[in-house]
């Protein structure tokens, strides 16, 4: 079941068309990773889907339902360049931004004891924002983005900003509302945050969706038969199929080598052609990262 | 609906709590009160008398020089030399010398002063001495003081408008000031809240909250409800200062008024003042009874209609500016940046008040007819106009375009803030904005 479905997105700007026939789903209750480029048109979809503008042509479901006004309360937006009113307090503005969230005022009070409690931050009710630091501003913002219980969560960057120790809060916060069932869409340029979190992926770039599925199935798309051996003793002679590089010694005087058979060879053959030849201290796969993805596709989607 | 009321309430509840706003709601009246006081206290109270030595060669002119609060004047029986000698030690601010021949030769009088003296007293001077002389020819002519005095006949003409509701009485000073002061508080409302709501878009805009606001709201409805809570603010803001000020100038006027009588009292009962500065007394006392002849004068005036009016005309001047001026504050980046686009739009309300004054002495001129049915310039000249009295078709149709006017603007101002707020970097050119106006949301 898909809790978002977008359906031949196109958006067209005076010169630059930032969407081309971008059609996405989003499984409900996953991190949905929305990987690509700077400027390749993900800021775009974002603000499709939050209504913020609209698409020149196709469509946005949001429950199987077109995306309408009445969506808008199930759906909560961390924006990459975060924004506070500065002199605002900041008990006073997360009320008013739960408001504009269809909340009323007694069970936005309700939900922010709750938060404020959680992260420790109850002498902060009364302070204006301006008077906060930045990592701070940041804690609030994300109060404020997910106070109304959306359904639907998008983060743009929501680690940007944050030291290792509050990013770890904020990432095990996104993990437990995981739990709870809320749909995210992750939208981030940190490769390793990606591999850690999101189940499903989608890169999109010059405007086009180059890249769509789980993380599992991409992985496995990418991958190139390439296993990597540390070993002592002469490996010799392999079929002419079998491309070797030497990666060099480990420090304790391993040797190291990838091997990449073709597609159709079984991987246990190889393990029996090296069991025979040297002794083998590790072998494995080399399963290539989201790095490599990312720069794969991108990269041979400019060619 | 809900919506928009929240952002009102914040719009209107983060103003009304700052501190400059109470300051200047408190200060304001104040400071009004104390000019206009200050301006009274110095006409009522003592003016530092001028002495004045006339040296009246025919001997015919002493009686005409009064001697009054302002001027005090003295008669020296001394030659000329000698009173010019005189002058300085004896501390005189002026010396007049009246010739003999005087009566043939008109021009000849002379005034000697220190420090050149006032148009006021030169004035004075001038007519006491060419009143006499007038007074001396036509005596010789057989004329008698009596057939003078009773030639002389003071006109002050009442104008009364006509109208289908029959004569009244109106005041053509009262008439004005009460126009030009309901074109003044226009004037000021909408340049004042007109540019709050610029900065308060071009805050969203700078600190970046503006996506956040707009993932929850549409931004034609952020707009509105800023437009109409500041606006708010604006009413608030007037209403305490009419009330402050109509407070403290009553309680003032008061005790003003007290302090004049209890005077005028004792100086009637003091034998060392002279009778006549007695009077002049009484007769300051007897201000605020002048002041109930203004307030009569007003109560002619069709005091509904003006205000109905200004309302009115208040609100859909603020309306029409303030929208296009959130436009501005939507277009750019920076408050720098605003000065381009804020004279364009400024300009109608300043040529509006520059030309007000021909307007007043015009009031059913081509000038003021069409001033008074073009939106951007109506809501401050047909102000100006209405207590002169306006035909109905004319402020029906002067009402009417310019609630087509500001939904226009509003329109047009939606447009390119909608757009705006998400666009950064760069200044845009007309061109870029009027691109915006037709871009698909």
């Amino acid at each position: 079941m898909a809790i978002l479905q977008t359906r031949h997105i196109v958006k067209q700007y005076a010169q630059h068309r930032a969407l081309d026939d971008v059609s996405l789903e989003v499984p409900t209750g996953q991190i949905f990773g929305l990987l690509g480029p700077n400027g390749a048109g993900k800021t775009s979809l974002i603000r499709i889907i939050n209504q913020i503008t609209g698409p020149d042509s196709g469509e946005v479901l949001f429950d199987g339902k077109p995306l309408g006004p009445e969506h808008i309360r199930h759906i909560g937006y961390l924006p990459e360049e975060r924004g506070l009113y500065k002199k605002m307090k900041v008990g006073e503005q997360l009320l008013y931004l739960a408001q504009l969230k269809g909340l009323n005022e007694r069970q936005a009070m309700d939900k922010l004891k709750i938060w404020f409690e959680k992260f420790d931050i109850k002498t902060w009710w009364a302070k204006n924002v301006e008077d906060l630091s930045k990592g701070m501003q940041q804690k609030i913002q994300f109060v404020a983005t997910v106070l109304h219980q959306p359904a639907l969560l998008i983060l743009d960057e929501p680690f940007s900003g944050f030291d290792p120790i509050n990013a770890n809060l904020i990432r095990d916060e996104i993990l437990e509302l995981k739990q709870q069932g809320t749909t995210i869409i992750f939208s981030t340029h940190r490769m390793e945050t990606v591999e850690e979190l999101c189940d499903h992926i989608a890169l999109i770039h010059q405007s086009h969706k180059v890249l769509d599925g789980s993380k599992r199935a991409i992985k496995e798309q990418f991958k190139t038969h390439t296993y990597r051996v540390e070993y002592q003793g002469t490996v010799g002679e392999l079929p002419a199929a079998f491309a070797t590089t030497i990666v060099g010694p480990t420090d304790d005087a391993f040797e190291r080598m990838d091997i990449k058979i073709p597609p159709d060879a079984a991987v246990n053959d190889l393990i029996r052609l090296l069991l025979d030849r040297v002794s083998i201290r590790s072998f494995g796969e080399n399963i290539p990262t989201m790095n490599d993805i990312f720069i794969k596709a991108v990269g041979s989607a400019n060619d | 609906m809900n919506i928009i009321l929240t952002i009102i309430k914040r719009e209107y509840l983060v103003r009304v709590r700052k501190k400059s706003f109470i300051v200047m709601t408190l200060l304001a009246p104040l400071l009004l009160t104390a000019f206009y006081g200050g301006i009274g206290w110095l006409a009522v109270g003592s003016v530092s008398q001028k002495k004045v030595a006339v040296v009246d060669q025919t001997g015919q002119f002493a009686g005409n020089f009064k001697t009054d609060k302002e001027t005090k004047f003295t008669s020296l029986s001394t030659t000329v030399a000698q009173a010019k000698a005189r002058f300085v030690e004896d501390g005189y601010d002026a010396l007049v010398i009246i010739p003999k021949d005087v009566i043939e030769h008109p021009k000849t009088v002379q005034i000697f002063a220190e420090k050149s003296i006032g148009g006021n007293l030169k004035g004075n001077i001038e007519q006491a001495i060419s009143k006499e002389i007038e007074i001396q020819k036509l005596t010789k002519l057989g004329i008698t003081q009596q057939v003078i005095a009773d030639a002389k006949v003071n006109v002050d003409a009442e104008t009364i408008s006509l109208s289908e509701l029959g004569e009244k009485k109106t005041s053509t000073l009262t008439t004005s000031i009460i126009g030009g002061l309901c074109a003044m508080l226009i004037y000021i409302s909408v340049l004042l809240y007109g540019t709050q709501v610029m900065r308060s878009v071009l805050e969203e805009k700078t600190s970046r909250i503006i996506e956040v606001i707009i993932s929850s709201v549409k931004p034609f409805q952020l707009m509105m409800g800023k437009i109409v809570g500041v606006g708010l603010v604006g009413l608030t803001q007037f209403l305490l200062w009419i009330m402050l000020t109509v407070g403290l100038i009553w309680g003032g006027s008061a005790i003003l008024g007290r302090d004049m009588a209890r005077n005028a009292a004792k100086a009637r009962m003091s034998t060392t003042m002279s009778a006549k500065k007695a009077d002049e007394m009484v007769k300051a006392a007897e201000k605020p009874g002048m002041m109930a002849g203004a307030v009569a004068a007003l109560k002619t005036l069709n005091l509904t209609l003006i205000i109905g009016c200004f309302l009115f005309y208040f609100l859909g001047g603020y309306l029409l500016y303030s929208s296009l001026y959130g436009a501005i504050g939507a277009a750019v980046d920076s408050e720098t940046d605003t000065q381009q686009f804020m004279l364009p739009v400024t300009l109608p309300i300043i040529a509006c008040i520059t030309l007000a004054q021909f307007i007043i002495s015009d009031p059913d001129g081509p000038l003021a007819f069409w001033m008074s049915m073009i939106p951007f310039t109506s809501p401050i000249i047909m102000m100006v106009r209405i207590p002169f009295g306006v035909p109905g078709w004319q402020l029906a149709l002067s009402m009417l375009l310019l609630v087509l006017g500001f939904v226009g603007t509003t329109w047009l101002a939606a447009r390119i803030y909608r757009v705006g707020i998400l666009m950064y970097g760069k200044k845009p050119t007309y061109r870029e904005l009027s691109k915006w106006i037709f871009y698909k949301a």
